[in-house]
């Protein structure tokens, strides 16, 4: 199989964007992504969203958004996942140019909170859980994370500022990034101060709603530039996923089983084991995500990911570095375009364009992308090639 | 609206009735065609009796639209005795406070109001402690 190559990446600032449309939002980080690529032309885009139906009334967004990039006639569509919609389509790009038949493809993941406001944010996010038996309910995401971090403090005899480390690690990493949400540092005693919002879960437990968008254009490696000035990141390996949407459907609730099939495909596929990993970047929706997205990696055993964000391994400098430019948590949860953000966090450190939060000479990047509670999971090994 | 949809699913609402595997006797709520145990075919149904206890649970602040005048309200995910889990709100709680392990049954309440459409007020299965339990 040739091998296939990020070769452009875009990104928009996350955060409340109020007076920037969705199409503009996503032609911002296209139009970055194919400057950043030294002049590859896609012939397909591939576009990762959740919500515009229900928030801006706008579906059909494969269309609308080539038209926006000035690359009307292209093949384009869009991929719905819910929170792993960007893992899906860039999936779905690799998968083109895999085939043969797309030389270079273009993913973009966007998502425009701010369309809506209050319940009608809430009444949609609950749409990606099972309508039937859980929205119906009054259940929404977050109460849906509140019920796993419950029972795991309860099955695991979690302290109470067990789950700390995660917005610590998240937010200190936000600082070094001029495109995330929320870019200061925060102190414990804020995390034990802070609000709860779904009992035990509190404000710093749940990544804040973002917009945002993030591209990518991805083509095969004997098609790169003479001229093209970046280190060279590939993807190495992939996997992807389901799990049930409803919790109440599982046998075993607290093990993401999605996200570890994923990854394990994924991990199988570049030929690596979770020790050759450099830097993680998990899909921190909630901190409880977080900590069983660790276990389901292989980083930590059963019911210990906590720990890993309580002792610091999580850090930088730590053994396994995570969210290493904010992650969801402090860059902002930009709905279908996170998986996309996440790409390009990790392709930045493997070019070593990092900045202050630059790991040190990391070769291999793991990124789970989830939907829900790892309903469904898309996960990459993104790898540096000489 | 969604009247159709509501109507549908009115046994499990106002019943909790499921399916039991005519294969494997497995207890299978929501329903489906496939059970989720052996993957054969279920279709015989079966009535839950509506007992059991609190496997996890957490309130609510932010409500979406249609609940937010409930707001806050309990929620939990109950393990039927019979095996299934089930989402749905804690009602009658009065002063008692929740806990993983307590005992619940399953009581008819209104679910959701119409928001600010001319939507459907819907009634269904809500959960509160066994008295005296
Ligand atoms: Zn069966």
């Amino acid at each position: 199989m040739k091998e296939i190559v990020i070769s452009g990446i875009g990104q928009t600032a996350a955060g409340e964007q109020w007076e920037i449309s969705l199409r503009d939002l996503a032609y911002q980080a296209i139009k970055q992504a194919l400057d950043d690529s030294g002049g590859l032309k896609p012939q397909a885009l591939f576009v990762g969203n959740m919500l515009s139906l229900n928030l801006s009334n706008q579906a059909h967004l494969g269309g609308l958004l080539a038209d926006y990039a000035g690359l009307t006639g292209i093949e384009a569509v869009t991929l719905e996942a819910a929170g792993a919609s960007g893992g899906a389509a860039l999936r779905q790009g690799y998968l083109a140019i895999a085939s043969g038949l797309v030389d270079t493809a273009l993913v973009v993941g966007v998502e425009k909170f701010t369309d809506k406001i209050g319940t009608d944010v809430e009444a949609a996010l609950a749409s990606g859980m099972d309508s039937d038996y859980e929205a119906m309910q009054g259940l929404t995401p977050v109460a849906q994370a509140a019920f796993l971090m419950q029972r795991y403090i309860y099955e695991y005899k979690v302290p109470a500022d067990g789950f700390a480390g995660f917005a610590l690690t998240a937010h200190a990493n936000g600082a070094g990034n001029k495109f995330a949400m929320y870019q200061k540092a925060i102190k414990p005693e804020t995390y034990a101060r802070a609000e709860k919002v779904c009992d035990p879960l509190n404000l710093f437990d749940a990544a804040p709603l973002a917009d945002g968008a993030a591209a990518l254009i991805l083509t095969r490696r004997d098609l790169i530039p003479q001229k093209y000035s970046h280190p060279l990141i590939s993807i190495a390996g992939m996997g992807s996923s389901t799990d049930t949407l409803a919790l109440h459907d599982r046998q075993d609730l607290l093990s993401f089983q999605a996200a570890k099939i994923a990854t394990t495909q994924a991990l199988k596929r570049a030929g690596i084991s979770p020790e050759q990993i450099d830097l993680f970047e998990y899909h921190d929706a909630f901190s409880i995500y977080a900590a069983l997205s660790l276990e389901a990696a292989g980083f930590a055993k059963r019911g210990l990911g906590w720990q890993l964000a309580a002792d610091g391994s999580i850090g930088l400098k730590g053994k396994i570095p995570c969210a290493t430019m904010g992650g969801l948590k402090a860059r902002g949860f930009t709905g279908g375009a996170s998986g996309i953000y996440q790409a390009i966090e990790a392709a930045l450190q493997l070019r070593g364009s990092a900045g202050r939060n630059q790991v040190e000479n990391p070769q291999h990047a793991l990124i789970q992308s989830l939907g829900g509670p790892a309903s469904t999971a898309v996960s990459f090994v993104l790898k540096k090639t000489s | 609206m969604e009247i159709a949809r509501h109507w549908r699913l009115k046994q499990q609402r106002y019943g909790l009735v499921g399916e039991v595997c005519p294969h494997c006797d497995y207890k299978i709520f929501p329903p489906r065609d496939i059970c989720p145990n052996c993957g054969n075919e279920a279709r015989t149904q079966y009535t839950f009796s509506g007992k059991g206890e609190i496997f996890s649970y957490t309130t609510i602040y932010e409500a979406p639209t249609g609940y937010d005048s409930n707001a806050p309200y309990t929620v939990a995910i109950v393990k039927l005795t019979e095996g299934p889990m089930i989402t749905a709100q804690l009602t009658d709680l009065g002063e008692q406070p929740v806990e993983i392990g307590m005992p619940v049954e399953m009581v008819t309440r209104k679910i959701r109001n119409d928001g600010d459409e001319r939507g459907v007020i819907v009634y269904g299965y809500k959960f509160r402690p066994v008295m005296g339990a």
